[in-house]
Parts: C-alpha cells; sequence; structure tokens
C-alpha cells in the first residue's frame, strides 16, 4: 500500500488557465421558446415585408382600376378585372404559347438531359469533369444566355446561319419568322436547362444500388429489361421532382423573351410574364395586370403545392 | 434516397487477397463508341455558344461581322473589347461595381438571418414546422414578373426605387427560402446530441449552437453563400423594373441595355458578357459538390 495516509497539502495545486465549462451560463436567460421566436422572426418578417405583403396589395389592387400613371385614387370595381382577363381573347392566345413553350422546353429537355445522364453514368473515367463541363450552361444569367444566343441566331452575321450557308441551306430567320421564333425560343430554353434535368437524373442514376444489376445479371437480363426495371423506376421520382421544378420555371419564363425576342414577331413568343409586364409598365393599367398576376400565382401556387407534396413523400419514405 | 456507392473493385478484391481477381469475361462492347461519339456531340452543341461568345469577345471588330464566320482560323486575337468593358466610361463598369455591391450585401443579409432560423427550424419544435417551411419555400416560386408590380409600388412610396439599398432589400427576401432550406439540411446532419452535451457542461442553448453547432456549419454557410451570390449576380427581372438609373443599376440591366441601339457592337456585348459569366462560372466550380442541392433551392438531398 502506497501511502495514502498523507497530510493534506496546505494550499490547493495550482492549475494554470482551468478549462472548465462556464460556471453561470451566459445567455442562460434565452429559454427555448424565446430563441426559437428569436431566430425566426426576423427571417419570417422579412419574408412578409417582401412577398406576402406586395401578394396582399396585389390582390387589392386587383379589385379596383388603378394605375400607376393617373393621380386618381384607385376605386373598387369588384371581378371586372378577372371577367376581363379570363375572356379576353388575347390572353387565351398567350395562354397557349406559354403552355406550347412549357409543354415543348421540358419535354426536350427531359428526353436530352436524360439522355445525356444516362450516357455519362456509363463513362467510368471522366465522369466529374464532363459532368462540370455540361453543367456550364445552367450557371449562367438567363441575360448572358439570352445575349448569347441573339448573337449567334442573327440573320446577317449569326453563326448559325453562317454554317446553314456554308451548306448550302439558305438563311434562316430564327428570331423573327412567325412560326419558328417560338421554336427557337425552345432551343435556348433547352440550351440552357438541360444540364438541370441532367445534373438530377444522374444523381438518381448514381445512387442506383450496383447490386440490383449484378442480381439481374445473374438472371441473363438484358440490358433494355435493366433499364426499365431497374434504373428507370428507381430514377425517376428524382427526375419526377426535377420536371416539376422546371415546368414552374418555365410557366414564369420572362428573361429570355425578354432579350430575345421582345414577344415579337407578332405575338407569338408572348408568354404570360410577358403579356402581364406589357399590360403593367406600357398599358398602366396596374388593376388588369393584378388580376392576371394573381390568376397566374394561383397557377403557381397549384403546381407548387404539387411539387412541394410530392417533394415531402419523397423525403418521409 | 440512400447512396450505395462503393468504391469500384473493392467487391473483387476477395478475403485478404487469397484469391485473384477473376478474369473479368468482358462482352465486346459495340455500343461504347457509338456512346461515346454521341456524348462528344452533345458535349460540343453544350459548349459551342460558350466558346464563340469567348471567341467574339476577343476578336476584332471586323472579324466579328465577317462572313461567313470565321470559326477557327483567320483572326487575331485583341484585347481591345475587354478594354472597353474596364474604361472609366463605359456603362457596364459601373454595373459590375453595383452588382458587387448588392450581391455582397444581399447574400450576407440572407445568411444572416437565414442560419438562425434555420437552426431553430432544425432543433425545436415549432408548431407547424412542415407547413411554415413549405411556406416559405413556395414564396421563392412566385413569379417575378408579377411580384414586381407591388414591390415598385411600395418602393415607389418609400422612396427605394433606383437605390441599391431596396434592390439589396428584394435579393435579400428572394435568397432567404433558399438559405434556410439549404442550411436546415446542413443542421440536420450535425448531431443535436453534441449541442445537449454541451449543455451538460453548462453551456446555455444560444452558447451550444454558438460554440459547438456554428463551428461544424462554416463549410456549409460557405456553400450556401456562394450560391446565394450567383443569384443575386445573375437575376435580372427585378433589377431591370426596379432600377432604371444608369448610375445605380447592376449589370444585368447595363448589359442588357448595350442591344437597345439602332447598332450594336456585339464585341463589347460579349466581352461583357464573358466578363459577366467568368466569375459566375469559378464560384459554381468551388461548389460543385452541393450542386444538386443548390439548383434545386435545398430541396432535394442525397
Amino acid at each position: 500500500m502506497a501511502d495514502t495516509l498523507q497530510t493534506p497539502r496546505t494550499a490547493p495545486p495550482h492549475v494554470d488557465e482551468l478549462e472548465a465549462p462556464p460556471a453561470a451560463k451566459r445567455f442562460s436567460f434565452l429559454t427555448d421558446r424565446w430563441l426559437a421566436a428569436l431566430f425566426i422572426t426576423p427571417a419570417l418578417a422579412l419574408l412578409v415585408f417582401l412577398s406576402i405583403w406586395p401578394l396582399i396589395r396585389l390582390i387589392w389592387l386587383s379589385f379596383t382600376d388603378y394605375s400607376v400613371t393617373r393621380d386618381v385614387p384607385a376605386s373598387f370595381i369588384g371581378l371586372d378585372n378577372y371577367i376581363d382577363v379570363l375572356t379576353s381573347p388575347i390572353v387565351h392566345k398567350r395562354a397557349l404559347t406559354t403552355l406550347i413553350f412549357v409543354v415543348g422546353a421540358i419535354l426536350l429537355q427531359t428526353l436530352i438531359g436524360f439522355a445525356i445522364a444516362f450516357l455519362i453514368s456509363r463513362r467510368v473515367k471522366g465522369r466529374g469533369a464532363l459532368t462540370t463541363l455540361f453543367l456550364i450552361p445552367m450557371m449562367l444569367s438567363p441575360v448572358v444566355v439570352g445575349l448569347f444566343w441573339k448573337f449567334m441566331l442573327d440573320v446577317q452575321f449569326g453563326v448559325v446561319n453562317s454554317f446553314l450557308d456554308s451548306l448550302g441551306l439558305g438563311r434562316v430567320e430564327w428570331l423573327t419568322q412567325q412560326r419558328l421564333a417560338l421554336f427557337s425560343l425552345i432551343v435556348v430554353d433547352t440550351w440552357q436547362w438541360t444540364p438541370f434535368i441532367m445534373l438530377i437524373a444522374l444523381a438518381g442514376l448514381t445512387a442506383v444500388p450496383k447490386y440490383l444489376y449484378e442480381a439481374a445479371e445473374i438472371d441473363r437480363a438484358s440490358e433494355w429489361f435493366k433499364f426499365r426495371r431497374i434504373t428507370f423506376p428507381l430514377v425517376w421520382p428524382l427526375l419526377l421532382i426535377a420536371i416539376m421544378f422546371r415546368a414552374i420555371e418555365a410557366f414564369r419564363l420572362f428573361d429570355l423573351v425578354y432579350i430575345l425576342t421582345g414577344g415579337g414577331p407578332g405575338g407569338t413568343t408572348e408568354t404570360l410574364s410577358y403579356n402581364v409586364y406589357k399590360v403593367a409598365f406600357f398599358g398602366f393599367d396596374t388593376g388588369r395586370a393584378s388580376a392576371y398576376g394573381i390568376l397566374m400565382v394561383i397557377v403557381v401556387i397549384i403546381a407548387a403545392q404539387f411539387y412541394l407534396r410530392y417533394l415531402n413523400r419523397l423525403q418521409e419514405r | 434516397m440512400a447512396a450505395h456507392i462503393q468504391p469500384s473493385g473493392l467487391a473483387d478484391e476477395g478475403i485478404a487477397g487469397e484469391t485473384a481477381t477473376p478474369p473479368v469475361r468482358r462482352r465486346p462492347r459495340i455500343g461504347s463508341g457509338f456512346e461515346i461519339i454521341v456524348l462528344a456531340i452533345f458535349a460540343i452543341v453544350m459548349l459551342f455558344p460558350v466558346l464563340w461568345m469567348l471567341e467574339t469577345a476577343l476578336k476584332d471588330t471586323g472579324d466579328i461581322y465577317a462572313v461567313p464566320a470565321k470559326v477557327i482560323s483567320g483572326w487575331t486575337p485583341t484585347l481591345e473589347h475587354v478594354k472597353d468593358v474596364f474604361s472609366s466610361n463605359s456603362p457596364v463598369f459601373s454595373g459590375f461595381k453595383n452588382s458587387v455591391i448588392v450581391a455582397a450585401a444581399s447574400t450576407i443579409i440572407a445568411t444572416l438571418l437565414g442560419v438562425p432560423s434555420a437552426w431553430a427550424y432544425s432543433r425545436f419544435a415549432i408548431p407547424a414546422k412542415k407547413d411554415q417551411l413549405f411556406f416559405i419555400l413556395s414564396t421563392r416560386f412566385m413569379p417575378p414578373v408579377v411580384v414586381v408590380i407591388p414591390v415598385f409600388l411600395m418602393f415607389r412610396d418609400l422612396n427605394l426605387l433606383d437605390t441599391l439599398q431596396g434592390l439589396t432589400l428584394v435579393y435579400a427576401a428572394f435568397n432567404l427560402p433558399f438559405t434556410i432550406w439549404m442550411m436546415k439540411g446542413f443542421i440536420d446532419e450535425v448531431p443535436a446530441e453534441y449541442e445537449e452535451a454541451a449543455m451538460l457542461d453548462g453551456y446555455s442553448r444560444f452558447e451550444a449552437f454558438w460554440r459547438v453547432t456554428m463551428p461544424l456549419l462554416i463549410p456549409g454557410i460557405a456553400a450556401t453563400a456562394v450560391f446565394a451570390l450567383i443569384f443575386s449576380w445573375n437575376e435580372f427581372v427585378f433589377s431591370i423594373f426596379l432600377i432604371t438609373d444608369p448610375g445605380t443599376r447592376t449589370a444585368p440591366s447595363a448589359i442588357a441595355g448595350l442591344i437597345g441601339g439602332t447598332t450594336t457592337d456585339w464585341g463589347l456585348v460579349a466581352a461583357s458578357a464573358m466578363i459577366f459569366a467568368i466569375p459566375v462560372l469559378a464560384f459554381a466550380f468551388l461548389v460543385r459538390k452541393h450542386l444538386v442541392a443548390g439548383v434545386t433551392l435545398g430541396a432535394v438531398r442525397r
């Protein structure tokens, strides 16, 4: 036995810089409830100030005949604006244009994006570098993309026409010919956003467990069977998320139209967003534009609800 | 969706190397060469516009309008247009300065407001938490052209039109839903037990957040901030409607303003667009690991 019955030292042992938790809690007056309120309120306040309050104001404006340029106080006119917008043949045309654009762009983007992702996922080498290269268009500003293409599709000195010319196919008025302009718009949007679908499809594809393919291989499954029964069903939920996301974005498309065609020729590329802009900032018919906008917001909210519900279901799995 | 990716070849190693790797029977892959060609074509189509713009930015004005277009040879690079962009009287240069200010300030605001609330949403039992979060994200889906009408009127009353402060606020609100969602994902990955352990040691809840969780979140905050920076930098619709004064407008609307007149100096446009795009690409490269979460506004994570 060591001698445990030492006489205790008179002074406590000297320790420099005692690393111990603080004796008294600082900030302990912040209970969980207060902390949650303190942390969340400022963020929600900013959102209410710049998203919700404007929306409420928009709803109010949509029932009036207010105009930015006139200095007359707005008067209440009930549902007139809504009836006006919903029965206007121009709005119907613009809605059809938007629908064609959304369906065309999403279809092209999904097909090409998934194809590229599928091809990349089968490569072993250079996957990262390839993905990075393909993603460049998506990160560019719509302004930059719009200008790139406006220049490339120019009738006289655009490089696309120059190629066609040297192939002996003649020049094409990509952005100023009635039927072609909307198609050009779809092509440009596809160019920019195919990488988005590709990126998400690729994320889904690389997450498919390898053992499923191995098991299928043992059963001598064909490539097509593997694709149809393993790859596609596992990637589809994620792909659907990407498609819904893109569809909402395509529905609100404004910037590309603004830069590429300005809605022309003859209004054939005017999307709903662009039409709202014209009513609000050229027609100065603020009340009508508000009603128009509210109707668009309703469509977006319904679409977003579907999107978020689906996302929620996926996350809970 | 959990990722089951194992390093290639790991399964083939055998136990402690006692078995040699069996000879892999390769089916002749006819498709492979074809696939590579298709990929290459896609890659060329996707990249050509970018390369063409870069080329245009470096070409002499005469070469830009040459018919047929000089694609590969026949032109000598010049930095004339790039110099024009940075000259003091160019309309684009002040746009770049304003863009830097607005993007940086709005990102800082969105991060300062977003990170704490993301933490609160992640850690506390908040009534209707899911609904609140989905509501926050859905504000991001509003069509900008529609939202800009009431914001325009509001800013006119508050004298915020044509000011950088106003635009900064709008961008901060625009980035906030993204910041909250993205950060909530990062915070969910940090176990709450760390904070509980710290609280057992005598820290208060706030200190536990600040001293324990916060340092672990720095990389996530950096990635989120980079995305917010890119979104603000690229944003166009609010910037053209809320700012018309050439002195305070941001780069996207300044560049778009270059094509308004009767003649367009495409060399200058190309040079400005490239200079505008290069920082974005550099930043995007930095956060490439988080791209899936970033471009889906933090909604999809793996």
